[in-house]
């Protein structure tokens, strides 16, 4: 038997003015189960929460029903009210009578019976609400950060400073990620590698953090709080624990010619290689595919040298289940590769470079000790061309979207080179200069100024080699609207930044939507730029979309902050209105039939198989069963069920159904 | 003869048209009584024959409302809908209801003004097709077939 | 076999032996060739800039024309001819309005569903898979294929999936035997429309294209569009002027050089139009 109680709002004059609310709170009184019903002035008010407080304990009121503003902003206020009158808090619903109702009309007839139409409705659906628990997940304290570069740094940092274990998990033998690369980093011109490698170390060496290179992630299963992932530690050959980095066993590997990875293909390494001399964990791995050994069965070498034994040429991969409560993806990105510019000859002149390539020249541990020198015959050049928005903002490149970074690069990559080459010219071609960070347009003014770097504002047409230079042909559009061409000695295309090969497919792996340039998506551009569609699975650095170093490493203490806020709990409280199988006793069990439409709905995976076994084990039905762990209410499987089997708590069909009969019947 | 005041009923998802009402009430701006909404999580929680109970009930009209396509709140929501609605309205024709009794919209949080806008013309449209009688012709129909 | 064919001037008029080469491999291939009955001119000036509609109609009415002989292919020669053909039958498929417009106004039905081919594309289909047995006299020297702008242009009717660094004519040019050398100035502008209001552009332009050829060994620059030819051969003298030396290096059409290498004499071929002599490094029959 209902026992509703109705409590109609002024708000001040807010909603009196124009709606007769005495009136309406009369009208409410006679609905059928209504046992209390009564105004006041400010009913968000304390006084006015301790009246409904007072009605719930003396009238035993089942229900409540405030009439006042939007519940998108006295929801919560109210519900917490019942909750501590004793009244469980989702039983307690409100009708909008001021945004929806008496701000929007004249004071009328019309529009105070409205108001009672609205009360009325809501006091059908209450009649129909159950009693509602927060949902309680566990959660493990563990996060998986996926990628070792400055964002999968940061934010294990930071959760491990928080207390909590990480488990940081990178696909090349070390971390560092494409910072590493670097050589000086904008607008400080820091050196990257020294404001770098300290938090490398503190990585390696945090207590909280287990550090697996040359591992990746196999499969992720589980939900929010209680996910199970599968690392495969790809075999690097080598007993770590043995191991002391010494590196006597790469100055001695007989396999030398083996295009350097980290230095963009500009220099060598061997079979048996630590990426670059401060690489952390600083211990080799084998090349299986260049190794002798491998290959072909021969050498050894390196198992001869190693002063401690500790080559394994037999070691397999190995598989790692872990159980984390949160994963921060922080893959980062690559760069578009040659085959995209067949006008600029980028592959065909081997003085055609990417600015990461130039980054390598530039460094002072790269192929050329920092020296800027032509890849094809080592001469310093005496003039050099940088093309910007090399793919970039070009939808025939099929990227219309702007990198980000490579105006700033390339303005930096022309002052080292005038810093490096006192001499030598360099000119930038350009479309437009983005410079929107703090002290960025001041660095780019101090490239034109202090370095004399020539911006032309044009496009690149073609780069063709002739007598030994590479005549660049472009546009300078502002100053003489004329064709320019230039005899350069080498060019340096600010290739656009794409996501890394892979990336879709690790996405799928672990649910999370990707765009149509498989950067990972955000749930929301605006509000959640760290969070993603798939609960518990937070995103950093340029895996999201291409950024600068600065808003990596804040992006990723963001994305760390959430995990933090995720396991400042040890358990997770979640609103329950969400969907639900219905089960009833055997012989039925449910009206499911098991076609799965509503999972195939489901934005969230939420929606999984449940067997329903006889005595004797038997699967007798298949029925689909929502984890509420990762339901978000959203309803859609609730609408295609063909049998009406899946339903919402807190919109049920009933209570639809009742709203609408009500709505529209005010007799 | 007073003149005919339609009854409409508007099925809302919650994150983004019932918000764009919000901001209407808040932007003061008026609109005619008419229509009454019921807040749904998402339009993809409708079931449409909802739309069907509510002629059954006496709506003269129904509005339909939710994020525009690429903003559901819930991702997919908002497809589902799209798409139930445009089967929907074919079987609609085919049972000789006036489509334009219905009216299929997207109102983002931030679009008040649309939102009078679309009750606003709704209540015209409706005025003009007069009141929906025929759900009371068949179940008056129904009631005395039962009873012989 | 028989399939359409869309002269237009130039093939008519300036580039005769353009025509003559493509006739005479096509009887060797045992395609036979049909002018469209009553054909006019394609509009392919800049004024199609100027008058929407005539600028559609002009092209429609060969493809209406070509319809109502029974032709499911057409080849277009000439670049621009083609050009203007395709863009027309691409705008007209996305919008039925407007081919229905056009129709009435010519007063012809236009399915508009006939395959149009440009030279490339027709020598590709249905010249090379006969080659084998044909070639009698390999073109064995180095050749520099030049496209011209309209060939592979523009990228989204086209759809060419290397537009940047095409290799449709280099292939073919390999079948003959030559070896199509990679240069950068295969897409280059030759000066265009220039060729009659100002001369010395064609002449920096073209110029520039010679001079990488000649620089990269190439011994012929083998062209598919008239006016590339006639700015590359015909305007010589303009571009000798901006060189400051004479070039010999000739400029033959493509089907001139299947011709060749078929065996075909070289009047048959119908080298003796240009205005530079076709010297070739390789053996060629005597004109009977």
């Amino acid at each position: 038997m209902s026992k509703i109680g109705v409590f109609i709002c002024h708000c001040g004059e807010n909603i009196s003015s124009t709606v007769d609310v005495v009136r309406v709170a009369e009208a409410a009184g006679e609905l059928e189960g209504v046992a209390f019903s009564t105004d006041y002035k400010y009913m968000c008010s304390d006084p006015g929460q301790t009246m409904i407080k007072q009605a719930i304990k003396e009238k035993g009121l089942t229900g409540v029903v405030v009439g006042s503003c939007s519940p998108r902003m006295h929801e919560p206020t109210f519900r917490k009210a019942c909750k501590e009158a004793g009244l469980n808090p989702f039983m307690c619903e409100m009708a909008n009578l001021r945004e929806h109702c008496s701000w929007v009309h004249d004071k009328s007839e019309a529009t105070t019976q409205k108001a009672i139409d609205l009360v009325r409705t809501l006091v059908e659906k209450v009649k129909l609400n159950k009693p509602l628990f927060s949902i309680k997940v566990p959660v493990t304290k563990t996060a998986l950060v996926i990628g070792g570069g400055i964002a999968g740094i940061q934010a294990s940092l930071d959760i491990a400073s928080a207390g909590h274990q990480v488990i940081l998990v990178e696909k090349d033998p070390s971390i560092g990620g494409h910072m590493s690369q670097l050589s000086e980093t904008f607008p400080t011109l820091d050196c990257s590698q020294c404001i770098l490698t300290p938090r490398m170390v503190e990585v390696a060496q945090h207590p909280n953090i287990k550090l697996l290179t040359y591992a990746e992630l196999e499969k992720l299963e589980g939900s929010i709080g209680s996910f199970k992932a599968t690392i495969r530690k790809k075999a690097k050959s080598i007993d770590e624990n043995l191991c002391n980095g010494c590196g006597t066993c790469t100055t001695k590997c007989p396999t030398k010619k083996i295009p350097s990875e980290f230095n963009t293909g500009l220099g060598m390494r061997t079979a048996i290689y630590v990426p670059f001399p401060q690489a952390v964990p600083n211990k080799p791995v084998i090349d299986k595919e260049n190794c002798s050994y491998y290959q072909k069965g021969k050498c050894k070498v390196c198992e001869k040298v190693c002063p401690t034994g500790a080559i394994r040429f037999d070691q397999e991969d190995e598989l790692v289940e872990i159980e984390v409560g949160a994963v921060v993806i922080a893959t980062g990105f690559d760069i578009m590769q040659p085959s995209g510019f067949p006008e600029y000859g980028y592959g065909k002149y081997k003085d055609v470079i990417t600015g990461l390539q130039f980054e390598r020249l530039a460094s002072a541990s790269g192929p050329t000790l920092g020296e800027i020198r032509r890849p094809s015959d080592g001469k310093i050049p005496e003039k050099i061309v940088f093309v910007a928005c090399a793919g970039s903002r070009d939808p025939a490149k099929g990227i219309p979207y702007c990198s980000k970074i490579c105006c700033m690069y390339t303005a930096k990559h022309a002052m080292l080179y005038q810093h490096k080459v006192h001499h030598g010219k360099s000119y930038i071609f350009y479309m437009d200069i983005r410079a929107a960070g703090k002290n960025y347009e001041e660095f780019v003014r101090r490239a034109i100024v202090e370095d004399e770097v020539n911006y032309i504002r044009g496009r690149v047409s073609k780069i063709y080699e002739e007598n030994g230079k590479l005549i660049v042909k472009g546009v300078d559009t502002l100053l003489s609207a004329k064709p320019v061409e230039i005899e350069a000695d080498m060019v340096v295309l600010a290739s656009a930044a794409v996501a890394n090969p892979g990336a879709e497919e690790l996405a799928q792996k672990m649910h999370v939507s990707y765009d149509s340039y498989s950067f990972f998506s955000e749930a929301h551009p605006k509000l959640k730029p760290v969070e993603t569609n798939t609960a518990g699975i937070f995103l950093a650095g340029a895996c999201q979309a291409p950024k600068d170093i600065p808003e990596t490493v804040a992006q990723a203490s963001g994305a760390a902050s959430k995990v933090i806020i995720l396991f400042s709990k040890d358990e997770l409280s979640r609103d329950p209105l969400i969907a639900v199988v219905n089960r009833s006793p055997a012989p039925v069990f449910s009206t499911c039939v098991g076609c799965f439409l509503c999972a195939s709905a489901c934005p969230y995976q939420a929606i999984g198989e449940e067997l329903i076994t006889n005595r004797q084990g038997k699967v007798i039905k298949k029925v689909a069963k929502v984890n509420p762990g990762l339901c978000q209410g959203c309803g859609t499987c609730v609408a295609f069920c063909r049998s009406k089997s899946i339903d919402i708590q807190g919109y049920s069909n009933e209570q639809m159904c009742a709203e609408v009969v009500a709505l529209l019947n005010n007799d | 003869m007073t003149e005919f005041e339609p009854k409409i009923i508007a099925f809302v998802c919650n994150w983004c048209t019932y918000a764009g009402a919000d901001l209407t009430g808040t932007s003061r701006i008026k609109y005619a009584q008419n229509v009454k909404i019921i807040r749904f999580p998402c339009t993809g929680r409708i079931d449409f024959m909802l739309l069907l109970k509510s002629f059954g009930e006496g709506a003269d009209g129904i509005i339909v409302s939710g994020c525009h396509p690429n903003d559901c709140h819930y991702t997919s929501g908002n497809f589902h809908a799209r798409r139930r609605w445009i089967m929907f309205r074919g079987l609609l024709d085919l049972l000789g209801i006036d489509v334009r009794r219905i009216q299929y919209s997207w109102v983002s949080a931030a679009e008040g003004a649309k939102w009078a806008d679309i009750v606003n013309s709704t209540v015209n449209t409706i005025r003009e097709l007069g009141p929906y009688t025929e759900y009371e012709k068949v179940a008056g129909y129904l009631e005395k077939e039962a009873n012989q | 076999m028989k399939i359409g064919l869309y002269p237009g001037c130039s093939l008519t008029g300036s580039s005769r032996e353009y025509n003559e080469s493509l006739l005479a491999i096509a009887k060797e291939a045992g395609i036979e060739l049909c002018q469209i009955n009553d054909w006019n001119c394609c509009g392919a000036t800049a004024a199609h800039n100027l008058n929407k509609e005539l600028s559609l109609s002009l092209p429609a009415r060969n493809l209406a024309l070509a319809e109502l002989e029974g032709m499911n292919e057409l080849v277009v020669p000439c670049a621009a001819c083609f050009n203007r053909l395709v863009m027309t039958q691409h705008e007209l498929s996305e919008k039925n309005d407007l081919r229905k417009l056009i129709s009435d106004k010519l007063q012809l039905p236009l399915k508009n569903e006939i395959k149009i081919y440009n030279v490339l594309q027709f020598l590709e289909k249905h010249i090379v898979p006969r080659l084998g047995q044909l070639v009698k006299n390999p073109m064995a020297f180095d050749v520099a294929c030049y496209y011209g702008c309209l060939l592979v242009r523009p990228q989204n009717v086209m759809k060419s999936e290397r537009f940047e660094d095409p290799m449709t004519m280099d292939v073919i040019m390999q079948k003959l035997g030559a070896n199509a050398i990679d240069w950068p100035f295969k897409t280059e502008c030759c000066g265009a429309g220039f060729s009659v209001s100002k001369i010395e552009i064609v002449g920096e332009l073209s110029g520039k294209i010679v001079r990488n050829a000649v620089d990269h060994g190439a011994k012929a620059i083998v062209v598919a569009c008239p006016m590339c030819h006639s700015n590359l051969d015909m305007r010589r003298p303009a571009i000798d002027k901006y060189l400051n030396m004479k070039m010999d290096i000739p400029v033959i059409y493509i089907t001139q050089a299947i011709a060749l290498a078929m065996g075909l004499t070289p009047h048959q071929a119908g080298i003796q139009r240009h205005f530079v002599p076709v010297n070739l490094p390789v053996n060629l029959p005597v004109n009977r």
